[in-house]
């Protein structure tokens, strides 16, 4: 498979579509790791429904990107075979699921951030992107609806809860900041009215998840805190290796072979 | 007795099209009544058309038992001045013989 800077139709457009289909691919992944093994029977099926939901929206991202991308690009080409150097999610998608708290309040960061996302990006002046962001919106409107319950319930719960939900957030906090990164390729779409600009909302992100904290009995974190840094550019951390090891091992093993 | 250690747990309610009667399709085990609606919604609307959920704590469902079949039942059937047989139905009304 020859490299995505390698194919002539690679542009600011498929950089950012690609961007957006790996922070769900590998957020969605990484839920599904957790497929039985949840506290129990009805939050498994509620995790996985939201796994499927997240790895739908990537594949209609993918699509789209293999269709800018032309030259025989397809999507699963794109899933499969690219390394981790090319693949452009945020760092805190691939974070592990630690434990229930950690896999709660990493999808809680994400889904209150979604949400938000999705609303601005159906006014995006591209067409494909503001078809798919109305699906995935209402998707996301039920995700944050589930993860932001289970944040108040496990903070607002015993003493053992409220720690360990601390303890996660604790971790995560500095993965927060990435989500509002803006590079020249997003400058540049923000221009034409194609991309997000994250700017717009990060206030009204900091008020959502206050006031779920408050409710929650959750300290705030503080927004200007360090924040790590590097997916975008294709520097992860050691979790994304293995991710794609398993999400990569049966087409790199078997190429030919058809379902 | 085996304790149930998953939570209480509710009766789910479906219902397919607006105006139709809602249904029971199962449970589900829950802490709070959010969590029931949610937990329905995820178990049995995901691959039939659902547009309504209503979920209620087992506990407040009371049942008649196979017992009470015939001493609550059978008299029924026997009192045929009861039933509404002797109405000619105009055509075009729908009605349900209960």
């Amino acid at each position: 498979m020859s490299l995505l800077k390698e194919n002539s139709n690679y542009n600011s457009l498929v950089e950012y579509c690609l961007r957006i289909a790996d922070d769900r691919m590998i957020l969605g992944q990484v839920l599904a790791e957790s497929c039985g093994h949840l506290p129990m029977l009805e939050e498994d099926i509620a995790i996985t429904n939201i796994s499927l939901d997240l790895i739908g929206q990537a594949t209609s991202f993918y699509e789209y990107s293999a269709e800018l991308l032309g030259n025989g690009e397809t999507a699963d080409n794109l899933v499969f075979f690219r390394g981790e150097r090319e693949f452009k999610n945020i760092l805190l998608v691939e974070q592990d699921n630690s434990d229930f708290a950690y896999l709660i309040v990493k999808q809680f960061l994400f889904d209150s951030f979604d949400l938000l996302f999705m609303e601005a990006l159906t006014k995006s002046q591209n067409e494909q992107f503001a078809a798919i962001a109305a699906k995935a919106y209402k998707e996301s409107l039920y995700h944050f609806r589930h993860t932001k319950s289970w944040v108040i319930r496990l903070g607002d719960g015993t003493d053992e809860s409220n720690s360990k939900i601390n303890e996660a957030l604790e971790f995560l906090w500095m993965y927060v900041g990435e989500m509002f990164e803006i590079d020249e390729v997003e400058e540049s779409l923000i221009k034409e009215n194609i991309a997000v600009n994250t700017n717009l909302f990060k206030e009204k992100w900091l008020t959502l998840i206050n006031d779920t904290f408050k409710e929650a009995t959750l300290s705030m974190p503080n927004i200007n805190d360090f924040m790590q840094t590097g997916g975008r550019k294709g520097r992860h951390t050691e979790c994304l290796g293995h991710i794609l090891a398993e999400m990569q091992y049966i087409p790199r093993a078997y190429p030919t072979a058809n379902w | 007795m085996l304790n149930d250690t998953q939570m209480p747990v509710w009766e789910v309610f479906c219902q397919s099209k607006t105006g139709k009667p809602y249904e029971h399709v199962g449970n589900v085990h829950a802490s709070d009544s959010e969590m029931a609606l949610q937990n329905a919604r995820d178990v049995y609307s995901r691959r039939g058309s659902v547009v309504g959920i209503w979920v209620v704590p087992s506990k407040y469902i009371i049942s008649s038992t196979p017992d009470d079949m015939g001493p609550f039942f059978d008299p029924g059937n026997d009192k045929i001045y009861r039933h509404p047989n002797f109405y000619k139905i105009p055509k075009g009304v729908n009605v349900d013989v209960h």
